[in-house]
């Protein structure tokens, strides 16, 4: 599914005029630079997000056509069909954090020079303290945009749970204070972690624990203990789904989601950020493009992860800027007006308990515990 | 006999006929080109990548040599000999990101293999650093890059680098060229440095006059000196003393398999070893008996460990959901396809049109409705608990697992059953049902004698059909099936598009064709395909 962006009197609207105009002369001219790109993205919410914070005002100051890409979720096996056939028919590609290690260790994504690529922060600091202020520099080739936590939404108006509402991770695994059914994507990440954790495990132990011979095997005994009330999904959005039909009384999904299903359409859902799993997403440039392509690339990445366009898609969605300096620039929602900064991953009170996405453990496992794991799950 | 112009009657006729052939030739050659390009060669693509196995010995070239005399049902590690080949291939793989593709793929055979090339990885550019300092400390000068490069490259490419360096330029270093000298004298030095020096050039676009090479460089050179120190004669000058003073020196030995013990203990035992040899060759059958969920070792070939046990389950599940689907869908269409064959044209029509009314809806969209109409808060269980059949806190599961996955197939299925019963009932005479009554028969037998023999063809056609459809089928398992009701089909999709083991996504696919082969085979013996008649 391709959608076409196309400039549209609606899309000026939104953007604030100021900044736009500001940057009209600070964007240099792009010499030998394509005249399109094609961008791959998530679709959905997040890539509307991005549509309305850099590629809308980036066509706006260009006139650059963008077409947009809808295949994220399968980024690295379509970056290696393509590297195979020699024929890379996208230029930018929107990953999260462990694919990017992937497509970088596999040779799939080119480097990037932070300092001399990316914009410096309005506040001074170079592009990689900028970054690295928020800790997602993940690897030299993914340029960060976001933080996002993966985390449990549940219904406020079971009957079942008589007035009880679950306040920590572990009610996931309380079938008998909390009956009903879970969706838990269908994917060992994450997963495995809460399962130790609710099975005792202390969370710097979490990673020696998930190494050691039976580890993976105990997190999966837990989970067996709730598998029969358990609703896999494979896509962010089926949560918000099933928890608004009531398919499910719990579920994990990306926190901007559950934003989405509470506060735009009012669903009886809240949110249970204990022990969230902080993770970034951002892009890559697959490797194999021409200079042309490249330099537009370059050129567009400059715009789209500097302080302000970071800071604009917050007002869209509510995952947080992955630089420190547009932090402080995050205001209200674009359209429903209210602050964001309470409904970030990143607000003091919503990481009480929180993991961080452990991309090189995973980066080294993935393959071993994904393959027993999706065992375990067919079995 | 000629024809009018002279020629030969016959040569005139077979040139006519041969511009007819050609003429047909050409009216079907773009779907012949088509179906080539869309059909055949994506199957023949699928059946090569489950074969092909070359990643292994492109990526691990030395170490494969190693291993060729080596017994993978050995007790103990191979020698130093095989360490240090694969920690020359592995210095390679990755500087050039091969080593991770080389994990995971061994990792499909033997799990551990994937974690341990990638730990490895990161540690090997640092095996032998204490020989390259200690070179370093005999002679400050093997610290410089230059050095190497004067001591083994071409003359003449060393004054062009030079003159290059001058412009400034970032690119466009001209490539290294060993010198005659250097490839007679220090062959395997030479070897290794032009790796590096081509790895450096091409792939890294890095200036060799400033990148430290590797320290198996130093290595090799230490040890071609040791071994001969007379070779150190073949060169002038100040070279000549350098390599001399080497060839006296008191260093180091390397350590190679010290070195992988050192990175992980795995290394230290024949595991991984054997895993590599076994999976040597170019062409392997790896794939396919991991399809089946069987793996070579070293005694032979034998069934994976129990948790590892589901390809044979999976395709046993998708033939009996296929079968079951087929069979509801012939339950539920013959009398439907009946009544469409019998009733007047006017009610025919209609109920024509309410069985292809689905047909023409997107597969998603119907897909979608039978998920509103089943799951826990769905129109059926809210109908069933409002009228009272069932308590609210027991309503019926009928999702996310088998039987959402069989509902919804033979809901989508169900026209492809009728559509061909019904063009063979509409061609059975009403009359013959009327004479056999006539001659005393009763309505079953006259149905079951007269009747049904004569839409069998039907039958076949719709069940052959529908088997077939289902067997394949991806979507709708995926969203209906849960995580026990999905099919083999959805196993490949994931091996293609998230575990990325493309190898075993074409062997599982490829026997999935074969499955159907066979059974259309055994069907054919059978039923007879002449039999089977779409209109």
């Amino acid at each position: 599914m391709k959608i076409k962006t196309l400039l549209g009197a609606t899309a000026l609207a939104t953007l604030p005029l100021s900044a736009g105009v500001a940057f009209a002369q600070d964007l240099p001219a792009c010499e030998n630079c394509a005249d399109s790109m094609v961008l791959m993205s998530w679709g959905g919410a997040y890539q509307a997000s991005q549509v309305a914070a850099y590629a809308e005002p980036y066509t706006a100051l260009t006139g650059v056509t963008i077409t947009w890409d809808e295949g994220s979720n399968e980024a690295v096996a379509k970056m290696r069909a393509a590297s195979e056939a020699g024929n890379m028919t996208f230029d930018l590609v929107d990953v999260e954090g462990p694919d990017a290690q992937r497509a970088c260790d596999e040779g799939l994504a080119v480097e990037v020079d932070f300092d001399a690529v990316l914009a410096p922060g309005t506040d001074g600091s170079s592009p990689t303290d900028d970054f690295g202020a928020s800790g997602s520099i993940i690897n030299d080739c993914f340029v960060p945009q976001i933080v996002f936590s993966t985390t449990f939404g549940y219904r406020t108006d079971v009957a079942a749970w008589n007035g009880k509402t679950p306040d920590n991770l572990c009610a996931i695994f309380d079938l008998e204070n909390f009956p009903g059914m879970r969706a838990l994507e269908g994917r060992p990440k994450k997963n495995l972690e809460w399962a130790l954790l609710c099975d005792g495990v202390a969370k710097d132990d979490l990673y020696d624990v998930l190494s050691s011979d039976g580890g993976v095997d105990r997190a999966l005994a837990k989970l067996d203990t709730i598998r029969d009330s358990v609703v896999w999904w494979s896509a962010g959005a089926e949560t918000p789904q099933l928890l608004a039909d009531g398919e499910v009384v719990m579920g994990s999904t990306y926190n901007g989601r559950l934003f989405s299903a509470i506060e735009e359409q009012k669903q009886p859902i809240a949110m249970l950020w204990d022990w969230q799993v902080f993770d970034y997403d951002g892009w890559v440039i697959p490797a194999g493009l021409d200079e042309a392509r490249m330099n537009r690339v370059m050129h567009f990445l400059h715009f789209a992860t500097d302080t302000q366009r970071l800071a604009d898609q917050a007002k869209y969605i509510s995952y947080g800027p992955a630089r420190g300096s547009s932090q402080p620039l995050v205001s209200t929602h674009a359209t429903l007006g209210i602050e964001m900064a309470p409904h970030m991953p990143t607000n003091p009170a919503n990481q009480k308990n929180y993991l961080v996405n452990n991309i090189e453990w995973w980066a080294d496992n993935q393959d071993e515990v994904e393959a027993v794991f999706q065992n375990w799950l067919a079995r | 006999m000629l024809t009018a112009d002279g020629v030969p009657l016959r040569r005139s006729l077979n040139r006519a006929l041969r511009r007819q052939k050609l003429r047909a030739a050409l009216l079907i050659a773009p779907l012949l080109v088509f179906v080539l390009i869309t059909f055949l060669a994506p199957i023949g693509d699928m059946l090569f990548r489950s074969v092909e196995n070359q990643i292994v010995s492109n990526t691990l070239p030395r170490t494969v040599a190693a291993l060729s005399d080596w017994d993978p049902a050995s007790e103990t590690p191979p020698d130093e000999t095989a360490f240090r080949a694969l920690a020359h291939d592995l210095v390679i793989a990755t500087e050039l990101k091969t080593h991770t593709r080389l994990g995971s793929r061994l990792n499909y055979e033997a799990s551990g293999m994937s974690s341990l090339l990638r730990s490895t990885g990161r540690d090997v550019e640092d095996f032998g650093e204490d020989l390259s300092a200690a070179l370093a400390d005999l002679d400050p000068v093997w610290a410089e890059p230059v050095t190497w490069a004067d001591l083994l490259g071409d003359p003449a490419w060393r004054a062009e680098h030079e003159s290059w360096a001058a412009t400034g330029q970032r690119s466009g270093a001209p490539a290294f060229q060993p010198s005659a000298t250097a490839l007679t004298a220090l062959p395997r030095t030479t070897e290794i440095y032009g790796a590096f020096a081509r790895i450096t050039q091409e792939v890294n676009g890095r200036n060799l006059m400033r990148q430290d090479p590797w320290h198996l460089v130093a290595i090799t050179l230490i040890e071609e000196i040791k071994a001969d120190p007379a070779a150190a004669q073949a060169f002038a000058g100040e070279h000549a003393a350098r390599l001399a003073a080497i060839a006296g020196a008191d260093l180091p030995q390397a350590d190679f398999t010290a070195a992988f013990a050192d990175s992980n203990d795995r290394w230290i035992t024949p595991t991984p070893w054997s895993v590599i040899a076994l999976y040597a060759a170019p062409y392997t059958p790896g794939y396919f008996l991991n399809a089946i969920d069987l793996g070579k070792t070293p005694e032979g070939i034998a069934p994976r460990p129990a948790d590892e046990q589901v390809y044979i389950m999976l395709f046993m599940r998708t033939l009996w959901l296929s079968l079951t689907i087929t069979a509801l869908c012939l339950l539920l269409g013959y009398p439907v396809a009946w009544l469409l064959a019998n009733l007047p044209a006017r009610q025919a029509n209609l109920l024509m049109i309410l069985v292809l009314l689905p047909f023409w809806t997107s597969l998603l969209v119907r897909t979608s409705a039978w998920k509103v109409l089943l799951q826990r808060q769905g129109v059926i269980n809210d109908v069933l608990v409002w009228i009272g059949l069932i308590g609210d806190d027991a309503r019926l599961v009928m999702i996310n697992n088998q039987l959402g996955t069989v509902i919804a197939m033979t809901h989508i299925l169900l026209p492809f059953m009728i559509l061909p019963l019904y063009s063979v009932m509409k061609t059975i005479p009403p009359t013959y049902m009327r004479a056999a009554k006539s001659l005393g028969a009763n309505d079953w037998s006259a149905f079951w004698r007269v009747y049904f023999p004569q839409s069998v063809p039907g039958i076949a056609a719709g069940c052959i059909l529908v088997f077939i459809l289902a067997i394949g089928y991806y979507i709708t398992p995926e969203l209906m099936g849960g995580a026990r009701g999905v099919f083999i089909s959805n196993r490949i999709a994931y091996h293609i598009g998230t575990s990325l083991n493309w190898g075993l996504a074409a062997a599982l696919g490829t026997i999935l064709l074969i499955v159907v082969l066979v059974l259309y085979w055994v069907y054919d013996r059978f039923v007879g395909v002449n039999n089977v008649k779409l209109g």
